[in-house]
């Protein structure tokens, strides 16, 4: 166990440089590539917010199968087969038909070139299932119809999610998908995420309905609110414009009313489906439609032809700045519910570091004194090895950028505490071998070789719980796991290759001097 | 050489006693989960107006209709932490600011905001007890492989230990159970698991070395022969867990005191469960080399 080769000195040697130098770049700047790196502070220490969204998958699914009512309907139609009955029960689709028919409106739903319910090769599976009982057909999506649209969802919401919020300009934010329903988004240095929280609970639904009389409408009618709640008014069904048609969105003061207006301009059907609206519809109300509400319903007076208008509802400057920016981004598959919200200010993010620091300052402090009074000369390289260690952690969590949170920190401190137990185990070991074993080197080897296996048994159950916190963690405590397991490896290098170098040195000087330890 | 064999006895009825205490508390008084684990919101609050202390605070808060509110000082006179279980309102943050500022001035660094879900926080628990429940198995395995199934009974029961007392602790002094407390309890299961493991070495080692001494006086032997890693090892974890309750901020305040009892029962238990463990199921030679045999 004493023998080094020159070969390994020059390497334990260079490997230490290196992360030494790797550590040192979180103090300077440097274009270098490998110098350039450093240490990511968690948003528990630079401030900043997180917030995890959940996708209400349920109004999807059940406008869908809403959609699917006139689909199945026509289809069956042309093959004259009636269908009736449509009814949206609980994320079902119900309907019925003649009893004879049966059989070929299954088939229909049932084989893989279904014209009406796709399938999917790949998971052997349709979109929809049906369940029939006497004449009465229950249609419901299948799992792995839920699973595709799910992720269908997921991924235009993450896209609608990262404009949003790029529109804002926040710096470095990190949005992620979490599940089959949820995204993460972390937004370093905001200490406020409320402008963001209104603007993601947002579906930002647009619609552009004529306000109609009770019940004559063909398309049907439903009553909705003002968002102010001030008045109702009954709208027909029939959308004539949406959000997706719209090009751009731009707050603007209108000079004449002087009142805080959205102006939008629309693309080329959008433009001439309004222009026809307008046209035909000149005296009634066009009810200006956001999530279900109403924002303004104005009279039209005049045929707008050039694809551009605006609305008005009592904005503020910056509700109408939003209101543009919602626009702008587009729509959300489905409502976003924010489920969990850990915002921290950077006030506090600083107090935290502070505290850290000087809590591993003081830990690092104590146990050095601690060792070096109880080993003298072997406490000086268990220190040395000590403080080795600890820049090699940090040069280990800078070179892959990890990380650092608060409990991360507590990670590296209790690592300076645990570390010294391998040197300790090492050094009692040696001690009980000197009392029967005169020679220094005889009992230096022995006492490294028959500690080995209380040292490895030590790290691994340790090393275990660091890496099923680091799977099952969140977070912080991710973290916290990062640096407990990175701190055993680079505890064992450092007993193992630096201390006893440094122990073999000292103790081949000192082959025969009594009490050496 | 110190007698520990002489109170095996004693301890292992104090353990017992400990433990059923423990889980009587766990049973009925329950632990104090915090919004993690439970749901809810949380916001910490500094004042710049000395004047501002915590029943003002709660007087005005408790107008809003919030429902079981708790409002306590946080570190210091000025910095106030305030709980309230979960709330439907999403603008609740909003208006809590815009009745502090109507009623006090505009006096209020929010420092710090937690909203966790009512889901959320049930999967939170859930893989919290599940990361506890894998670990203690990968520990069960880990030692089951590395020794014979005395040790490895006598490994566990100390952890159990561990866990069970810190968590009655938790619970008797009603201290919040975070996420930041799982991983205490965690590293407190690696730390009890580590110090077992290396006083059981000695244990086997000592086995295969003396035929003619009895388990109750070589697990003695081992005890003594390892006590002094074991108080080092303990005083240098302890040094740099006081160092983080003392100086690394209220937020680290309960991870700490956590992982310090897990430290002291860890330490404690190594010595007075498992190897009393080994002695009451009356390990001999024979045992380890049937186990050298069976590898």
């Amino acid at each position: 166990m004493l023998y080094f080769s020159k070969l390994r000195i020059i390497f334990i040697t260079i490997l230490s440089l290196f992360f030494i130098l790797i550590a040192s770049s979180n103090f300077f700047q440097s274009n270098n590539g490998l110098l350039s790196k450093k240490i990511n502070l968690g948003l528990d220490l630079q401030g900043g917010s997180y917030l995890l969204l959940e996708i209400d998958n349920k109004p999807v699914i059940e406008q869908k199968l809403q959609n699917l009512t006139a689909t199945i309907r026509n289809y069956f139609k042309d093959k004259n087969i009636k269908v009736t009955n449509f009814k949206l029960i609980d994320q079902n689709l119900f309907f019925s038909s003649d009893i004879n028919f049966r059989n070929v409106i299954l088939e229909e739903f049932q084989s893989e070139d279904s014209k009406i319910n796709p399938y999917y090769q790949r998971f052997k599976s349709h979109q929809l299932d049906i369940l029939v009982e006497d004449d009465l057909f229950k249609v419901s999506y299948s799992k792995q119809g839920i699973v595709n649209l799910k992720a269908s969802s997921q991924d235009q919401a993450l896209e609608i999610v990262r404009r949003r919020i790029d529109e804002i300009g926040t710096n470095e934010p990190n949005i992620l998908k979490r599940g089959n329903d949820r995204i993460l988004v972390e937004l370093p240095g905001l200490d406020d995420p409320m402008r963001i929280k209104s603007l993601l609970g947002k579906t930002a639904n647009l619609t552009f309905k004529f306000v109609t009389n009770k019940n004559e409408d063909s398309f049907g009618s439903e009553k909705l609110v003002f968002e102010d709640g001030s008045e109702e008014a009954i709208v027909s069904k029939r959308i004539i414009l949406s959000g997706d048609n719209l090009l751009d969105a731009q707050p603007r003061m209108n000079s004449e009313t002087n009142e805080t207006v959205v102006t939008f301009s629309l693309d080329r059907v959008g433009a001439k489906r309004f222009g026809k609206a307008t046209s035909n519809g000149i005296g009634k109300r066009l009810a200006i439609i956001l999530d279900g509400k109403i924002i303004s319903a104005p009279v039209i007076r005049d045929t707008i032809a050039t694809g551009s208008g605006q609305i008005s509802g009592g904005f503020t400057f910056q509700s109408a700045t939003d209101l543009a920016l919602l626009l702008r981004s587009g729509a959300l598959p489905a409502p976003l519910n924010i489920i969990e919200e850990r915002t921290v200010g950077p006030d506090l993010g600083q107090d935290s570091i502070n505290a850290g620091m000087i809590a591993l300052i003081i830990g690092f402090v104590l146990v050095i004194l601690f060792i070096f009074f109880k080993y003298k000369i072997f406490g000086v390289i268990t220190n040395f090895t000590l403080i080795l260690n600890l820049i090699i952690l940090i040069g280990i969590l800078t070179l892959f950028e990890a990380t650092l949170t608060l409990p991360g920190i507590a990670g590296i401190i209790l690592t300076v505490g645990m570390a010294v137990d391998a040197n300790v185990l090492i050094f009692e070991r040696i001690k009980e071998e000197l009392k029967d074993e005169k020679n220094n080197l005889i009992a230096f080897d022995s006492g490294y070789t028959k500690s080995k296996t209380a040292i490895l048994d030590a790290n691994i159950t340790t090393l275990l719980a660091a890496i099923i916190l680091f799977f099952m963690g969140s977070g912080p405590i991710k973290g916290f796991s990062l640096t407990l397991g990175i701190g055993i490896f680079t505890t064992l290098f450092s007993v193992y290759f630096i201390a006893r170098l440094l122990t073999v040195l000292y103790v081949s000087k000192n082959k025969d001097k009594p009490g050496l330890i | 050489m110190i007698a520990f064999n002489k109170y095996y006895n004693k301890f292992n009825i104090l353990s017992l006693s400990l433990v059923i205490v423990s889980l009587l508390l766990l049973l009925f008084k329950g632990l104090n989960f915090g919004i993690d684990f439970k749901g809810g919101t949380l916001i910490e609050l500094r004042s710049t107006d000395t004047k501002i202390n915590v029943s003002s605070l709660r007087d005005n808060l408790s107008q809003m209709n919030l429902g079981d509110i708790s409002v306590k000082n946080f570190g210091n006179e000025n910095d106030f932490l305030i709980k309230f279980e979960n709330n439907e309102n999403k603008n609740v943050i909003e208006e809590i600011k815009t009745n502090l500022d109507k009623s006090f001035g505009n006096n209020f660094n929010f420092r710090r905001v937690e909203n966790v879900g009512p889901k959320v926080s049930a999967e939170l628990l859930k893989s919290g007890v599940i990361a506890i429940s894998v670990a203690l198995g990968l520990m069960l395995i880990y030692i089951w492989i590395r020794f014979e199934w005395q040790f490895s009974l006598g490994a566990i029961m100390a952890l159990f230990h561990d866990v069970i007392v810190t968590l009655g602790l938790f619970s008797l002094l009603g201290l919040e159970i975070n996420l930041s407390i799982i991983a205490a309890v965690l590293t407190i299961v690696g730390y009890s698991m580590n110090d077992t493991v290396v006083i059981f070495d000695r244990v086997r080692e000592n086995l295969r070395k003396y035929s003619d001494i009895k388990i109750f006086e070589l697990t003695n032997i081992s005890i003594n022969e390892t006590l002094s890693r074991t108080l080092i090892t303990s005083i240098t974890t302890l040094l740099a867990l006081l160092s983080i309750f003392f100086f690394g901020g209220e937020v680290l305040k309960g991870f700490s005191l956590a992982m310090i009892f897990g430290v002291i029962f860890g330490t404690y238990s190594s010595i007075y469960i498992a190897n009393t463990v080994l002695v009451r199921l009356n390990v001999s030679q024979k045992t380890v080399i049937r186990g050298d045999d069976k590898n």
